[in-house]
This record gives structure tokens, C-alpha cells and sequence, in this order.
């Protein structure tokens, strides 16, 4: 078999959740304007913050975190924050048996599904994020506010390598979560405690670079700060050089682990539905 | 449908040459949670310990279905039909037993087998439902590899048999029920398939649609598909099936025709007569009474017994007969009685 045939499936998923996803477009709209609200709120909070003097023992300046807000608000969907309910579904009820009847591997089918689903909840609001992160908030006053360009050629190159990364990041700890559903009846559990930890270790809650310098360190390994954090970090040209390659190099590192780890795990509960029945 | 168009040698004949399905000694148990036992707090507590039992889905199923046959596969809920068809469809490993489909191990080549079988569930679309219908089609060719020319040709001639030209750029939620399951029937065919199971095709499916999605499975036998429909509607059996497998309490109980089947169950008749006047005490010693209401007496009636003109000669005598029907048991009140002559409504 040649590789574009070997592919085509995975290509073919790709293509139909990109273009299923597309038809929620108030979703997408309504989506935005949360974002916009809560980046707006988070500005706020830290500007008050720097204002009041405590940052200024740090390396990040206030500008450092206006990007940050805005480039995490602008890829939230990104983010592993929510599972792909359908899959959730299936697995739970054991009709993911039935998937079992394409002649596909099914981690790669639901990966490029998801990644799909991702790159397609994601486009729309960003595109809109960065018209008024960049061109309305000069517009109406808010210069300080709005989004700068990177801090370089080499950033600018580093970074979309390192959001396409926290991309398939997602996705490999969206495939972890589903897979658990093998084992628990209901996935509530899953689905409140995942973001609370993502949230925080992302640095959506405090950009990292905020932290108590121990926490900063211990979340910086995780694979949650390759979600979000790393990325903005070397937009901002706060991570550059050798660091942000070793960076880049974790966040590669925690994507063959948690691709490894949900492989085993859904092959682990495959086994049991075919085994068990579903 | 493994070559639909001329080059098709195979007719709906059954029984010559290899089988394509072979089952021997099929045996599948599951491990469910033990019913209650004792009661109150003693139950409750054993709640915590979730006590399990061994249930027998299938115990030594054997039967064998050639090329091109189109089998109805009937049996009471909880029978072992759906433990039956995903074994056979590779997704299910049973315990014990020999299961050859087309020389392949179902479930060991699971991959090379599930590319050559289609699935039709009446409960569960394949269609992406947010979606044209024509857009799951272009999924099912990259799923199964599909060469774009064999592709478009196999589509274009299911679109045709199945009528479905005008609802491919619609939207499948949008669908009745009666066209999404005749673009359910296509998606399983696009990769034409040599072995076809049908669950349920026709659940909930008005009188019309019912009808269509028979006279398409009807053609699809007549092109050489090779079909186990399972379903509890027993007149789409009826209707289509030359061969029928029953199953109860994971054994096969009957194989053969419908007429057979008839046969070997019951051979009693209905007898419905309709008098001038309103029935009082209507009685007869030759026949059990269903019903007497109105002007209407329904009779069942063994015609070994009391052969029909004997039964027909007495009962115009001893009333005034405006019309009478003779009928023979519904094929549904058959399989009831054959379920419950075994045991087997209730599990």
C-alpha cells in the first residue's frame, strides 16, 4: 500500500470534522465574545497588579503579558479544556465497538478528528481576537493594550513551531482523557478537574513567569505549560536561544509520551470491549 | 456486493461450494453483575462487593451459510443474536469455537476482514448527521482506500438502485428516517462488501419506506450480496428470507424456511367468522374460541383434528354464516409461542 493510501483515512477525518466543525458559527461567534471579556478582565487584574509595583522584580514586563493574555485568549480553543464529547460518548456506552468495524487505526483516526476539531473551533475566533487584540484597541485608546508583533524573525519562526506542538500537545492529552472513559462510568470527573489543571498549569490563571520562582519551575515541566505557556514565552522573546529549543524539545518529549501513553491506554480498553463485549 | 454489475455468476443459489460463513462450537460467556440475592441490608452490602456471574450468550452455535444467501437471523432480546453478528464481524472474541468468514478468522484479521464486510445498524447512523450525505461517502472512500474511479462508479450505481440522487447534498439531519436509512444501506455498500449484516433496517420505518428498504435488500440478494438480517420484525423475514436461523438462550433452535417453520411450530389455523346477528354463546367442540365480540368469532383450530370443510360444514350449520376467513397463524404469534414453548421470552 502506498503512503497516500495508507493516509487517506486519517486525511479524510481531517477534512470532515474541519468542515462539521465550520457550521457552528454562532458557537464560534458567542465563543469570541467570552474571550474577548475574559482577556479583557485578565488585562485588567493585571494591570492593576503592575501598577501596584510587586512585578517589578521580575523579567516580565507588562507588555510581555498583554501578549501572553491575548495570544491565550485567541487559541483557547486550542486547548485541551474540553473532550471531544462524541468520542467521550462512545467510549463510555462500549459503541466505540462499532468503530472497530473500519478497517483504520483508530488512535490515528481519532487524533487527526480531533486535531480537526481543534484547528476548526480555533480559526474563526482567532482571526476575529487578533483583528481587535491588534487593530481596534490602538483604535480606541488602548495602544498599551493591544497585541505587539514578535519579538522577532526567529521568534515569530520558533513560535508557530511551538503552537503547532501545543496543537498536537492537546490533542494526545484529549486522546489520555477519552481513553480513561473505558474505566470510569461517567466522565464529569474528567471533565472538572482537567481544566482546573490545565487552566493553571497553561498559565491562563497567572502567566507562569509570575509565579513563586519554585512553582514556576515544577509547572514549567509539565506537559500542561507546552500548551500555552511556552509558545507566548517565545513570542514575547522570553525564551529564546538554546532555552527555547530545549523548550521545544519538552514539549516534542511530552508528545511522544502522552501519544505512547494513550495508545497503550486505548489499545488497554479496546481490548476489554472485545473481549468483555460492549 | 462483490461485483454487482455483469460479471456476477453467482445467483442467490446457497449450499454449493465453500461456505462463506462457517461456525462450529461457537461458545461466548459473560461475566454481568449476579441479581439479587437475600435482601435488605444483606443486599445492600453485597452491592459493595459487585458478586458477578457467568451468563452463556452462545453454547456451541454451529451453522454454516454459503455464498450469496440471504439468511434472517431471528431470536428473542437477549438471545445471542447481536453476540452472533460481532462475532462475526471480528469485534467480539468468543471463548470457544471455530469461526471462519470468506477463510479468515474474524477478530485474528480483524483489518482484512472488516474491509470486506458492510454494517447497517436501524438504531445507529454511520453518517456524519451535522453533514451532506455525499460528504460521508468521500470519508467511507478514504477510509476503506478506495480507487476514485471504482469509487465513483460504485457510488453512482448505488445512488441509482437506492434512489438517492436528490438527498446527497442534504444535510443528514435533515433526513426522514426512510431516506437516511436508504443512504445508510449505500454507505455500507461503497466499498462493496461481500458480506452484508442488516440490524434492523426497517425499525420505525412507515409502511412505504418499509417497503423500499425491502425491495432494495430484495435486489441486493438478487446481485449476489450475501445478507444475515436480524431483526424482530418477523414479516420483513417473512418477506424476504428463503432461510431463517432461530436462536434462544444462545442456541440455534431452527434453520430452514419459513414454510418449515411454520410447519414444524404449529400447524393451527385461524378460522374467522362473521354472523347476521350478534354472537351470544357461540360454542364448538372442534375448535378453541380467540375472541366472540360483536358479530365476530375467531376460532383456532388444528386442521389435522378437524379437517378445514368438516370445521367449515359445522360451523355454517349451527349459525348464520355471512363470511368466513381462513388464515394461517401470524408468523409473529408463531415465533411468540415457539419462544415460549422453549422457555426462552424471558431471561
Amino acid at each position: 500500500m502506498t503512503l497516500t493510501a495508507r493516509l487517506a483515512p486519517y486525511r479524510g477525518v481531517l477534512r470532515a470534522r474541519w468542515r462539521e466543525t465550520l457550521q457552528y458559527r454562532v458557537a464560534a461567534i458567542a465563543g469570541f465574545g467570552t474571550q474577548l471579556y475574559w482577556g479583557l478582565i485578565r488585562l485588567m487584574v493585571l494591570a492593576a497588579f503592575y501598577e501596584s509595583g510587586p512585578a517589578d522584580a521580575t523579567d516580565f514586563s507588562f507588555a510581555h503579558v498583554v501578549a501572553y493574555v491575548w495570544l491565550g485568549q485567541a487559541l483557547l480553543g486550542l486547548f485541551p479544556f474540553r473532550l471531544d464529547n462524541e468520542l467521550a460518548d462512545s467510549v463510555r456506552t462500549g459503541t466505540v465497538a462499532g468503530e472497530l468495524l473500519r478497517p483504520i487505526d483508530l488512535y490515528s483516526y481519532w487524533f487527526w478528528r480531533m486535531v480537526a476539531w481543534r484547528l476548526a473551533m480555533t480559526a474563526p475566533r482567532c482571526l476575529l481576537m487578533l483583528v481587535v487584540a491588534v487593530g481596534i484597541l490602538p483604535l480606541v485608546g488602548l495602544g498599551e493594550w493591544a497585541l505587539g508583533a514578535p519579538a522577532g524573525v526567529e521568534a515569530a519562526g520558533l513560535y508557530l513551531l511551538a503552537t503547532a506542538l501545543a496543537l498536537l500537545l492537546g490533542v494526545a492529552v484529549t486522546a489520555v482523557m477519552v481513553s480513561l472513559m473505558f474505566w470510569t462510568v461517567s466522565s464529569e470527573g474528567a471533565r472538572y478537574i482537567l481544566p482546573s489543571i490545565i487552566w493553571l498549569g497553561g498559565g491562563m490563571v497567572v502567566p507562569l513567569p509570575l509565579l513563586p520562582d519554585g512553582l514556576a519551575a515544577v509547572l514549567g515541566y509539565l506537559p500542561f505549560a507546552g500548551l500555552m505557556d511556552i509558545p507566548f514565552r517565545i513570542y514575547v522573546g522570553h525564551l529564546a536561544g538554546a532555552e527555547a529549543l530545549l523548550r521545544l524539545g519538552l514539549q516534542l518529549g511530552w508528545l511522544v509520551a502522552l501519544v505512547l501513553l494513550g495508545r497503550l491506554l486505548l489499545a488497554r480498553g479496546l481490548r476489554r470491549v472485545v473481549i468483555l463485549g460492549g | 456486493m462483490t461485483a454487482p454489475s455483469e460479471s456476477e455468476p453467482r445467483g442467490p443459489a446457497s449450499g454449493d461450494g465453500p461456505p462463506l460463513i462457517e461456525v462450529s462450537g461457537l461458545t461466548k460467556r459473560f461475566r454481568v453483575a449476579a441479581g439479587d440475592s437475600g435482601s435488605g441490608r444483606g443486599r445492600a452490602l453485597g452491592g459493595l462487593l459487585a458478586r458477578r456471574k457467568l451468563v452463556t450468550a452462545l453454547d456451541e452455535v454451529s451453522f454454516r451459510i454459503g455464498a450469496g444467501e440471504l439468511v434472517g437471523y431471528i431470536g428473542p432480546n437477549g438471545a445471542g443474536k447481536s453476540t452472533t453478528v460481532k462475532i462475526l464481524s471480528g469485534i467480539l472474541v468468543p471463548d470457544a469455537g471455530r469461526c471462519l468468514v470468506a477463510g479468515r478468522v474474524p477478530w485474528r484479521q480483524r483489518v482484512e476482514h472488516v474491509a470486506e464486510i458492510g454494517v447497517v445498524f436501524g438504531q445507529r447512523s454511520q453518517l456524519w448527521w451535522d453533514l451532506p450525505v455525499f460528504e460521508s461517502f468521500d470519508l467511507l472512500r478514504d477510509i476503506y482506500r478506495l480507487q476514485p474511479a471504482a469509487y465513483r462508479a460504485t457510488r453512482d450505481e448505488l445512488v441509482e438502485l437506492l434512489a438517492i440522487a436528490p438527498l446527497l447534498e442534504v444535510p443528514v439531519r435533515q433526513l426522514s428516517l426512510g431516506q437516511r436509512m436508504r443512504c445508510e444501506l449505500a454507505a455500507a455498500l461503497l466499498h462493496r462488501p461481500r458480506l452484508l449484516f442488516l440490524d434492523e433496517p426497517t425499525i420505525g420505518l412507515d409502511a412505504v419506506a418499509k417497503l423500499a428498504v425491502r425491495d432494495i435488500i430484495r435486489r441486493l440478494h438478487r446481485r449476489g450480496v450475501t445478507t444475515i438480517l436480524t431483526t424482530h420484525d418477523l414479516d420483513d423475514v417473512e418477506a424476504l428470507c428463503p432461510r431463517v436461523l432461530v436462536i434462544g438462550a444462545g442456541a440455534i433452535l431452527f434453520d430452514g424456511s419459513v414454510a418449515e417453520l411454520r410447519a414444524g411450530v404449529d400447524r393451527e389455523r385461524i378460522l374467522t367468522v362473521d354472523l347476521e346477528h350478534e354472537v351470544r354463546d357461540f360454542a364448538t367442540s372442534s375448535a378453541t374460541v380467540v375472541s366472540a365480540t360483536g358479530r365476530r368469532v375467531v376460532l383456532r383450530y388444528d386442521p389435522a383434528r378437524i379437517p378445514t370443510p368438516r370445521l367449515v360444514e359445522e360451523v355454517a350449520r349451527d349459525n348464520d354464516v355471512r363470511d368466513l376467513y381462513i388464515e394461517p397463524q401470524p408468523i409473529d404469534e408463531l415465533v411468540a409461542r415457539l419462544y415460549r414453548d422453549l422457555k426462552l421470552e424471558e431471561r
